[in-house]
């Protein structure tokens, strides 16, 4: 009876599971990546309990240890326990990617599906798009964050605003090549409100383009948010950040070249792994923009 | 946008004749030249507008002094041949030197010199506190000025042969008589080298070469003082950031760096043909400074807190790490230097019951202490570091305030509260030609809202001062000063992080570096 | 063709002065006082008043922003704060530098990139092609300046082959400029070459299954012929689009670049000026670094046209 009861559910289950399965299969590296990713996560939220002492204690007679069992990865110029600065390392630069996609990609919608129903706005709003976007985003980010005061909100935002135009740009596309379509025409004829055409019929099609360019976003934001900590103008060093370790440790190079060498690997790792992700998902998610772009943004 | 384009086009060609690192192996008849990585950026050439030390050095370069302190930080006359004092102390006649030319070949002139000191008075606040009190400075004939004062000051040559920012340089009256809230724009002095203002760019080279026409006085090289002679045809100044300008000394790129950072000491004693060196006797001294108008720091118990919470070693292990390259001094004035005396120090000896104690005292109940952090110093980011750790320990809300050394040179200027984006404390070195007597340090001054950022306010301190300047005897001075170190503590105008010297790094075939507090380029050359 | 040049550069007067605004504005709305840098460490409040109310800065913001046009309508793009030289002279020093970085990056990418690119899509999917991916994927995730810092390590200090750090001019010392620009363009190229590779793999994929090309192979022509002269020559558009959003990468590139191998460029310059607070320079260079940004992307899109007859504006 239990046993007549349990079977018909395993090919339910399969076939709910068979999405994820199947991309897997098809996807094995992305498989991996996603496996990596998942522990890098799971290492952020767990790192008061992975082993770590405070990553912000200082310790001036145990400066640039090598590795033992007190010290996994050894410690820093300052005597900080490398182990426990990368573990919560990775909370900076996950936070600071995981914001900026979200923000900026929120944020882009918002503005190109609002301008691009709005007529007049449109004509504004894309020139002010186009004057960010020729902005280079590195100066634009690091003349945000050391005009304005470092601090983790300033550093997501600078790196968020350059982002947006491309967003803008690429919701905008979407929007009005689905507003060419015979359903699309076929609902405003009818009367659809706004709001609800919108939300029915355009949104959707801008979610799979989207998916893939959030990876992308928050593979950018990690790299960039590094780039300002070495050029001094990241998340607040105190708390460490893969970035700001690599910039403090750059000085100590030559002769404890691992104080920038783990952060760094960590970092690539991390963008390594969304990439990849990212790649696998545009292949799955939007065949034609893979063909456009071979990849990379 | 056409003059534009065309100004870029000529000033490509002419990047392209002069760019990059020294093209020595070009030229015909191969000058001596002198490559070094200064300690910062060259940006400002008038070194009586700006205190910036790297404009101070510059200074040096093309300038020259009446007066100049020797290694036993002792006034010699520099440009001055003889002068005399009237018995009543009031009348200071000077004579200059035979033969001191301006680099354009015109004679210095005593109307030169009274020009340059009143500029100089309008900027340096030594230079203010002696004009306070002249009644009269006038040329007498071309050699010959008068000072005459209306009452008697003890520090009349140390004050007109200061050796750190601002110093006392002499220009032509011409360029002097610029506003002192105006930067001049001509490099004319009458100093040992000539600034070469075609190929200068900021952020990258400056040039000097040689004035062969430099009279040097007769007498051996002695810090500032004795003769300077230019022994290389030219200075090259090439900026870069540390691990830079580390590589680049040791693969011989250039022959000398001038403040080899603390922590890549170890690696570059290691290297090939390349030596480090402390030249600097009194090294420099750290300081927490207090702001004394805003809560929580305007508590003096707190303050007294914190002193007591920090333990001043820690410091110098964490920023310097060498011990040979740090000194514990608990005086206000540096180990090595006549002043340095014991008065008071107990109040910065580490004790953390105390320190809880006091807080207690003060009715402390966790207001936020914001500390400014200059994440891009060397030295002031860890002296942060150790300053936000220790006050946790004891019980303070300290939070950390990140932002670039630039930045924090504005910030300190607010005297906002600290919700208002104001802070409690943040951290600083003096060179330690800077605080060696009560009256030349800045940060000493009792001077309230108008002084130097920390904006501490004591009568007493400026009776102290006064006391200092009035002393007739080195004895007197002696016992003013540490009535005045023992006044400091008490109302805790700073913490007092320590004394920490910043060695040269430079290839084996450099010679004649001067010991100093203060980096000279004449005596050095290129063997 | 020539009404179509004029129409776009007239189009790019407005997203200038877009930029001009927000460069402004931001400058200006944000903390900071160059009076305070200038004034050196050791300065009173009531000297850095002084330079302040000298240097202008307390006049009403649209007073300095009004100021500001005026002098850029004349070609003007203003005087340093610090050092009182023409931002058009310091930018003239500069420029060289940065010119030839980004001229020896971008050359050696195509060189390096496009070959592999073809190579990995006529070896689609055996190792061949995985690895390539696989080392583009690396590169693009490296940092620039860690990667930087390990060519130095190796280069420049244990094997001596290469100066660490500096620049020397083509023109005055070829030998040299040669030495000194390995490293640095090496470091920046991974990013391109990453980029370049990918594109061009794809975009050769996708003309690989077109008619043409089983045609011409049907026709017995070479294989290298069928790569290079039909495959490539048709995938060149998006290839050159990529090299037009490289531009924008690499003038961020070569900010981190130029520190860490010293090169005396105009990203070194913009970095300092934003850490001093030299309004002058910030916004000038910024508007000069938007405005070659807009040409560029207007060359590429009449590239186009040339490149690919069916684009039509």
């Amino acid at each position: 009876m239990a046993r007549a009861q349990t079977l018909p559910e395993e090919p339910v289950r399969a076939a709910r599971r068979a999405p994820v399965l199947a991309f897997v299969r098809r996807y094995p590296v992305a498989g991996l990546a996603a496996l990596i990713l998942g522990l890098i996560v799971l290492a952020a939220l767990l790192a008061p309990v992975l082993w770590t002492v405070d990553p912000k204690a200082l310790a001036p007679t145990q400066r640039m240890r090598m590795p033992s069992a007190a010290h996994w990865f050894g410690t820093d110029q300052f005597g900080r326990d490398v182990w426990s600065r990368v573990v919560y390392g990775a909370q900076v630069s996950l936070i600071v990617a995981l914001a900026v996609a979200t923000i900026s990609v929120i944020a882009g919608t918002l503005i190109a599906v609002v301008s691009t129903y709005i007529r007049w706005l449109d004509g504004l709003v894309m020139r002010i798009m186009d004057g960010l976007m020729a902005i280079p985003g590195i100066l634009l980010a690091i003349a945000l964050v050391s005009l304005s005061g470092a601090s983790r909100l300033t550093v997501i935002m600078a790196i968020t605003i350059p982002e947006i135009p491309r967003v803008v740009r690429l919701v905008r596309s979407v929007v009005l090549s689905v507003r060419e379509e015979p359903y699309v025409e076929a609902a405003i004829s009818v009367g659809t409100p706004l709001p609800q055409l919108l939300w029915r019929h355009v949104l959707p099609n801008c979610v799979p383009p989207l998916i893939v360019q959030a990876t992308y976003i928050a593979a950018s934001a990690m790299l960039t948010e590094a780039i300002l900590s070495f050029l001094g103008a990241g998340t607040p060093p105190e708390f460490p950040s893969w970035g700001n370790m690599m910039a403090e440790g750059r000085t100590f190079f030559p002769i404890a070249p691992r104080i920038v060498l783990i952060p760094g690997v960590a970092l690539a790792l991390t963008i390594l792994a969304v990439n990849v992700l990212g790649d696998a998902l545009r292949d799955r998610l939007d065949p034609k923009l893979a063909k456009r772009t071979g990849g990379l943004r | 946008m056409d003059l534009t384009r065309r100004d870029m086009m000529a000033g490509a060609a002419a990047a392209g004749a002069a760019a990059g690192l020294p093209g020595g192996a070009l030229a015909q008849a191969k000058p001596s030249v002198l490559r070094v990585v200064p300690h910062a950026n060259l940006q400002i050439l008038d070194p009586i507008f700006t205190t910036i030390y790297i404009s101070r050095n510059h200074g040096y370069m093309v300038y020259d002094t009446l007066f100049a302190l020797d290694d036993q930080l002792q006034p010699r006359p520099q440009m001055v041949d003889t002068w005399e004092v009237s018995p009543d102390r009031l009348r200071y006649t000077f004579r200059l030197r035979d033969g001191l030319a301006w680099h354009d070949g015109s004679p210095v002139t005593a109307e030169d010199c009274t020009a340059s000191l009143v500029r100089w008075s309008r900027r340096d606040p030594m230079g203010q506190r002696l004009f306070a009190i002249v009644d009269k400075l006038e040329a007498q004939d071309a050699k010959t000025f008068v000072m005459t004062l209306k009452q008697p000051y003890g520090i009349v040559l140390e004050t007109l042969g200061k050796i750190s920012s601002n110093v006392p340089f002499m220009m032509p009256k011409r360029i002097a008589e610029t506003p002192a809230d105006q930067q001049i724009q001509d490099t004319t002095g009458s100093g040992p080298f000539m600034f070469k203002r075609d190929e200068w760019q900021p952020g990258n080279k400056a040039v000097w070469v040689k004035n062969p026409n430099y009279k040097p006085r007769a007498e051996p090289v002695s810090s500032a003082a004795g003769g300077k002679i230019p022994k290389v045809d030219r200075v090259e100044w090439y900026t870069m950031d540390p691990n830079t300008a580390m590589n680049a000394l040791i693969a011989g790129e250039v022959d000398y760096w001038e403040q080899v950072t603390p922590d890549l000491v170890p690696i570059v004693k290691q290297a090939q043909g390349v030596k480090v060196e402390n030249l600097d006797p009194i090294g420099n001294m750290g300081w927490g400074r207090f702001n004394h108008l805003v809560a929580p720091s305007n508590n003096p118990l707190i303050r007294h807190a914190a002193m007591k919470a920090v333990n001043q070693e820690d410091y110098l292990r964490t920023a310097i790490g060498d011990p040979e390259l740090y000194r514990v001094c608990k005086s206000i004035f540096p180990t090595g230097t006549p002043l340095y005396n014991e008065a008071g120090v107990d109040m910065v000896t580490q004790n953390q019951a105390d320190a809880r104690a006091l807080l207690k005292q003060a009715g402390y109940n966790g207001e936020e202490f914001a500390i400014l952090q200059p994440t891009d110093h060397p030295v002031l980011n860890p002296f942060t570091l150790v300053t936000a750790e220790a006050l946790r320990k004891v019980g303070f809300n300290v939070k950390l305030v990140a932002m670039d050394w630039s930045t924090l040179g504005q910030r300190r200027t607010s005297r906002e509260p600290v919700s208002n984006g104001g802070w409690n404390m943040f951290h600083t070195w003096w060179i330690g030609g800077d605080v060696i007597n009560p009256l030349t340090g800045v940060g000493f001054a009792a001077a309230g809202e108008k002084g130097w950022p920390g904006w501490h306010t004591d009568p007493r301190t400026e009776e102290l001062r006064a006391e200092f300047a009035a002393a007739a005897t080195p004895e007197e001075a002696k016992k003013v000063a540490a009535a005045f170190q023992a006044r400091t503590y008490e109302i805790g105008s700073y913490i007092n992080l320590g004394q920490f010297f910043v060695p040269v790094g430079y290839r084996e075939n450099v010679r004649g570096m001067i010991p100093s507090p203060v980096q000279f380029f004449w005596n050095m050359a290129v063997a | 063709m020539l009404l179509l040049v004029l129409r776009r550069v007239l189009a790019t007067v407005p997203v200038m002065a877009v930029v001009a605004l927000v460069v402004f504005l931001m400058i200006r709305l944000t903390p900071g006082d160059p009076a305070a840098v200038l004034a050196g460490d050791n300065a009173t409040l009531d000297q850095i008043q002084r330079i302040r109310a000298n240097l202008g800065l307390d006049e009403p913001l649209w007073h300095q922003f009004a100021a500001w046009v005026g002098q850029l309508a004349r070609g003007d793009l203003g005087t340093s704060i610090f050092t009182q030289l023409p931002v058009t002279t310091l930018i003239g020093q500069r420029v060289e530098p940065t010119l030839m970085l980004a001229l020896t990056t971008m050359v050696f990418s195509i060189l390096v990139a496009v070959p592999l690119g073809v190579l990995a899509a006529w070896k689609a999917g055996t190792w061949i092609d995985r690895l390539i991916m696989v080392v583009a994927v690396v590169a693009f995730s490296f940092p620039v300046f860690v990667l930087g810092y390990l060519l130095v390590y190796q280069f420049g200090i244990s094997l001596r082959w290469l100066p660490t750090q500096g620049y020397r001019s083509p023109f005055a010392d070829p030998w040299g400029f040669v030495r000194h620009m390995t490293l640095p363009a090496l470091a920046l190229s991974s990013i391109y070459i990453a980029l370049i590779t990918r594109i061009t793999r794809a975009s050769v994929l996708e003309v690989l299954g077109e008619d043409y090309i089983r045609t011409a192979r049907a026709k017995g022509q070479t294989e290298a012929k069928v790569l290079f002269r039909h495959a490539l020559g048709n995938a060149a558009v998006p290839i050159v689009t990529i090299v037009g959003i490289g531009v924008a990468l690499l003038i961020g590139g070569a900010v981190v670049t130029e520190t860490v191998f010293n090169i005396p460029g105009l990203g070194r310059l913009v970095v300092d000026a934003i850490l001093r607070r030299d309004y002058p320079i910030i916004q000038g260079l910024i508007l000069v670094f938007s405005l070659v940004y807009i040409l560029i992307n207007l060359l590429i899109d009449i590239a186009y046209t040339a490149l690919d007859p069916r684009i039509r504006y």
